[in-house]
C-alpha cells in the first residue's frame, strides 16, 4: 500500500466510516436513555421514500434536496406512528413495525423504478452502503492534506458527515441539560417547563439528518447497529451522564476505527489480495464490545453481579 | 400488465405460479396466525432482530455447504443455519432484556443491527469462493419468488401449512398466555415453554418466508395484518380469521403483481399491498376506523348542539344558535319560522333542559361515574345511569 493509495482510498473511505459511527454513536444516547432505540430502527428505514424522491426531483445525488426529502419522510413517519397508535390502540412498537416496515417497501419499490430511469441508486447500496465509492483523487501527496485546492474536493460523503457531526456536538453541548433531565425523567422535565415533545421531535429530525448523512456510505443497518451498541455498552459500564456520553462516543469511534482497519487494510498488510465489507465489520466490532461490556462491567456486568452475589451469599 | 395480475391470481399463469401463489397464501395465513399472538403478547418486533440475525447462519451455512462440496444453494441446509442463528438471536434479546440493565428495544436494535453486520460481513467472504453463485443468497434479503424451483415452494407451503396447524392447535393456550398470563401460572401451565414455543413458530414462518418477503421485511408480514385486524375487533377468534385473511391475501396479490412485475423485489411489494390493507381498515373499519370516529364525533357534536340550543331557550334569554342547528329545529317542527319555540318545542326543550342538568350536576359531583359508552348530555339520564348514581344526583337536587 503506497501513500497516495492510503490518502485517495483508504483516508476518504475510512474517515467517513469513523465519522458516520461518531455521529450515531453521539445521537444513540439520548435514544437508549429514553428507551427509544428502535425509533432509531424506525427512521433510519422510514427515510428511505423521501430520499428516493429527493434524488428523481434533483436528478442527482444533491445534498440538499436529498436531506429536504428525508426530513419529510421522517416527519410523515412520526406522524403516521403517532396516529396508528392512538387510532389502532396498539402498543407503540407494533404501530412502529406497521409504518416503518410499509414506507422501507415503498422505498425499494420507488428505488426499483427510479433505476430504470437511470438514477445511480439500487437497493443494495441502501442496505450495505457503498464505502468504496467513497474516493479523494485529488491528493497527490501529503502535501495536499493542506491543499485548499484538494481539500475542495474531499468526498460529498465525508464533508456532509463532518458538519453532521459538528452540529449534532454543538447542538448536544448547548442543550446539556436539557438532554439530560428530558432523557432521565419527562416528567420532571415538563414539570419545570422543558418542552420534552419539542425534543423528541428535534431528536426525531437529527436521527433522520444522520441517518441520510450515514446510509449512501455505510447504509442502513449500520446506521441502526451504531445508534444502539455504543449508547448499550456505556450504559453497562457507568450511571453518569458525562461519562456515558463521553464512552458511547470513544467506543463509535474505536469501533469505527478498528472495524474499518480489520475489514480492508489490515488483510492488505497480512499480504491478502481482497477485503470484507467494512460497514459489516464495523457493527461486528461494536457489537462485541457491546458483548465484553455485558460480561464484564464493573458494576451491571454479568460477572460483577454474580461476584456480588456470592459475597453476599458469604457473608 | 393487469392481464398479467389477473391470470395469476384466477390460477391461470402457468404451473410455477400457480404453487408459487398457493405457498404464498399458506405463508400469509400463518403470519398472520403466529403474529397476532406475537403482537398480542407484547413481542412485535422481536421477529425484526430475528429476521435480520438469519443472515449470517443462511451465509455460513452456504459457506460450510460449499465447503463440503454441497451444490452451491442447498435450500434445508440454508434453512437449517437461518433457523439456528435467528433462535440465537432471540435468546440474545431474552438475555440482554431480562439479564442486563439494557431494557428490550435496545436489545432488539443491537441484536438485529450487528447480527446483520456479520451477515454482510460473511456475505463479502462469500463472495470469495471458488463456488462463486452467491448471487442466489441475494434474494433471501429482499425476497424474490421468480427463481423458486418447485421443491422450494412446497418447502415453504409445508413450513407454512405446519405453522397453521399449531397455531389452530394451540389456540387456547395462546389465547390465555396473551390476555391472562399470571392466571395461566396460576393454574399451573408452563406460560414459559409456551412463549418458547410461540418464538418457535416465529422462527418457522420467517424462516419458511425466506425467499417470498425477504428478512428485512419478515417482520412486517408478521405485525401489519394483525394490526389491521385489530381494528375490526376485540374478539381473538375474529381477529386471527381476519389476520389470516388479510396476511393470505397480501400474500396472493403480492406474488401474482412481483410475477407480473419480476423486476421488483417480492417482499417490497408483498409488504405494500399489506399495507394498503391495513390503510383501508385504518381508514373505514366500522368503529375504529378514521371515518366511522369522525363521523360519531361530527354527529355527537351537532346532537349536543341541538340540546344546548333547546336548553338555552329555558334557562334565559335564547342564544344565538347555528345556521344548521336552528334549520334542524324548525324540520323537527320545534320552532316556528321566527325561532320560538312551538308547544311540541317546549316539551323537548323541557326535557332535554332536565336531561343536561343530570348531565351537569353528575360531571361537577362524580365525574367517575359517567359510563365510557354513554352520550353525555344527548343519552336520557335516567336510562344509562345505574340506579344508585341516579338517586344520588336525585338526593342532590331536591336538598
Amino acid at each position: 500500500m503506497t501513500l497516495l493509495d492510503f490518502l485517495q482510498l483508504d483516508l476518504p473511505a475510512g474517515l467517513t466510516a469513523v465519522l458516520a459511527s461518531s455521529l450515531c454513536a453521539m445521537l444513540g444516547n439520548f435514544l437508549v436513555l429514553r428507551r427509544q432505540a428502535l425509533v432509531g430502527d424506525a427512521i433510519s428505514h422510514a427515510v428511505l421514500p423521501g430520499i428516493v424522491v429527493g434524488f428523481v426531483l434533483a436528478g442527482s445525488r444533491d445534498t440538499v434536496t436529498v436531506m429536504l426529502g428525508a426530513t419529510a419522510a421522517a416527519a410523515l413517519a412520526a406522524v403516521l406512528i403517532e396516529a396508528v397508535r392512538r387510532l389502532g390502540r396498539v402498543e407503540a412498537a407494533a404501530s412502529m413495525g406497521v409504518v416503518f416496515t410499509v414506507m422501507f417497501a415503498g422505498g425499494v419499490v420507488l428505488i426499483e423504478q427510479a433505476a430504470a430511469h437511470a438514477v445511480d441508486l439500487d437497493a443494495d447500496c441502501v442496505l450495505y452502503g457503498q464505502l468504496e465509492d467513497v474516493l479523494w483523487l485529488a491528493p497527490t501527496g501529503l502535501a495536499s492534506l493542506l491543499d485548499p485546492a484538494a481539500l475542495a474536493e474531499l468526498p460529498r460523503e465525508l464533508v456532509t458527515l463532518a458538519a453532521m457531526n459538528l452540529a449534532v456536538g454543538l447542538l448536544i453541548a448547548l442543550f446539556w441539560k436539557e438532554l439530560r433531565i428530558t432523557s432521565f425523567d419527562p416528567a420532571l422535565a415538563s414539570a419545570i417547563g422543558i418542552p420534552a415533545g419539542l425534543f423528541h421531535y428535534g431528536l426525531v429530525l437529527l436521527l433522520a439528518l444522520a441517518a441520510v448523512a450515514s446510509f449512501e456510505a455505510v447504509g442502513s443497518i449500520l446506521v441502526v447497529a451504531m445508534l444502539a451498541c455504543p449508547a448499550a455498552a456505556a450504559r453497562m459500564l457507568t450511571d453518569r451522564y458525562g461519562r456515558q456520553f463521553a464512552l458511547s462516543l470513544a467506543i463509535g469511534t474505536g469501533s469505527g476505527l478498528l472495524g474499518y482497519t480489520l475489514a480492508g487494510p489490515l488483510l492488505l498488510l497480512l499480504g491478502m489480495d481482497w477485503s470484507l465489507n467494512a460497514a459489516g465489520m464495523i457493527a461486528v466490532v461494536a457489537g462485541a464490545v457491546l458483548v465484553l461490556a455485558v460480561l464484564f462491567g464493573p458494576h451491571h456486568g454479568v460477572l460483577a453481579k454474580r461476584r456480588a452475589r456470592r459475597m453476599a451469599g458469604a457473608v | 400488465m393487469l392481464a398479467d395480475l389477473l391470470a395469476a391470481l384466477s390460477f391461470q399463469a402457468g404451473y410455477n405460479t400457480r404453487i408459487v401463489l398457493i405457498g404464498a397464501v399458506l405463508l400469509g395465513t400463518a403470519a398472520g396466525l403466529v403474529g397476532t399472538f406475537t403482537l398480542l403478547r407484547g413481542r412485535a418486533l422481536v421477529s425484526d432482530a430475528l429476521g435480520h440475525a438469519t443472515l449470517p447462519g443462511v451465509v455460513l451455512a452456504f459457506i460450510a455447504g460449499s465447503a463440503l462440496g454441497l451444490s452451491s444453494r442447498n435450500l434445508p441446509l440454508l434453512l437449517a443455519g437461518a433457523a439456528a442463528s435467528g433462535a440465537l438471536a432471540v435468546w440474545l434479546v431474552h438475555l440482554l432484556s431480562h439479564h442486563t440493565r439494557l431494557t428490550e428495544d435496545t436489545a432488539i436494535a443491537a441484536v438485529l443491527g450487528s447480527s446483520f453486520g456479520l451477515g454482510v460481513v460473511l456475505l463479502s467472504v462469500a463472495q470469495r469462493l471458488p463456488t462463486g453463485g452467491q448471487a442466489g443468497l441475494g434474494t433471501f434479503i429482499l425476497g424474490q419468488t421468480a427463481g423458486m424451483t418447485e421443491g422450494e415452494v412446497w418447502t415453504m407451503a409445508g413450513l407454512a401449512a405446519l405453522a397453521i396447524l399449531a397455531s389452530v392447535a394451540l389456540f387456547k393456550e395462546f389465547r390465555l398466555i396473551c390476555f391472562d398470563p399470571d392466571f395461566a401460572r396460576g393454574i399451573g401451565w408452563p406460560v414459559q415453554r409456551l412463549d418458547l414455543l410461540l418464538l418457535a413458530l416465529v422462527v418457522v414462518v420467517t424462516v419458511a418466508g425466506l425467499q417470498t418477503v425477504g428478512l428485512v421485511l419478515v417482520v412486517a408480514f408478521l405485525v401489519i395484518p394483525p394490526v389491521a385486524a385489530r381494528f375490526w375487533s376485540d374478539r381473538l377468534d375474529r381477529i386471527l380469521l381476519l389476520a389470516g385473511l388479510f396476511g393470505g391475501v397480501s400474500g396472493a396479490v403480492g406474488a401474482a403483481l412481483s410475477a407480473a412485475l419480476p423486476g421488483l423485489p417480492t417482499g417490497a411489494v408483498i409488504v405494500l399491498v399489506a399495507g394498503t390493507l391495513f390503510l383501508l381498515s385504518l381508514l373505514f373499519a366500522p368503529r375504529r376506523g378514521v371515518v366511522a370516529t369522525l363521523l360519531r364525533q361530527g354527529s355527537m357534536g351537532f346532537r349536543l348542539a341541538v340540546v344546548k340550543a333547546l336548553s338555552d331557550r329555558r334557562r334565559g334569554p335564547a342564544a344565538p344558535v347555528s345556521g344548521t342547528v336552528a334549520l334542524w329545529l324548525r324540520a323537527r317542527g320545534l320552532t316556528t319560522r321566527d325561532g320560538a319555540l312551538t308547544p311540541r318545542g317546549e316539551a323537548a326543550a323541557e326535557r332535554a333542559d332536565r336531561n343536561l342538568a343530570l348531565w351537569e350536576r353528575l360531571t361537577r359531583t362524580d365525574p367517575n361515574a359517567i359510563p365510557d359508552t354513554a352520550l353525555w348530555g344527548i343519552d336520557d339520564a335516567t336510562r344509562v345511569l345505574p340506579q344508585a348514581t341516579l338517586a344520588r344526583l336525585r338526593e342532590g337536587t331536591a336538598r
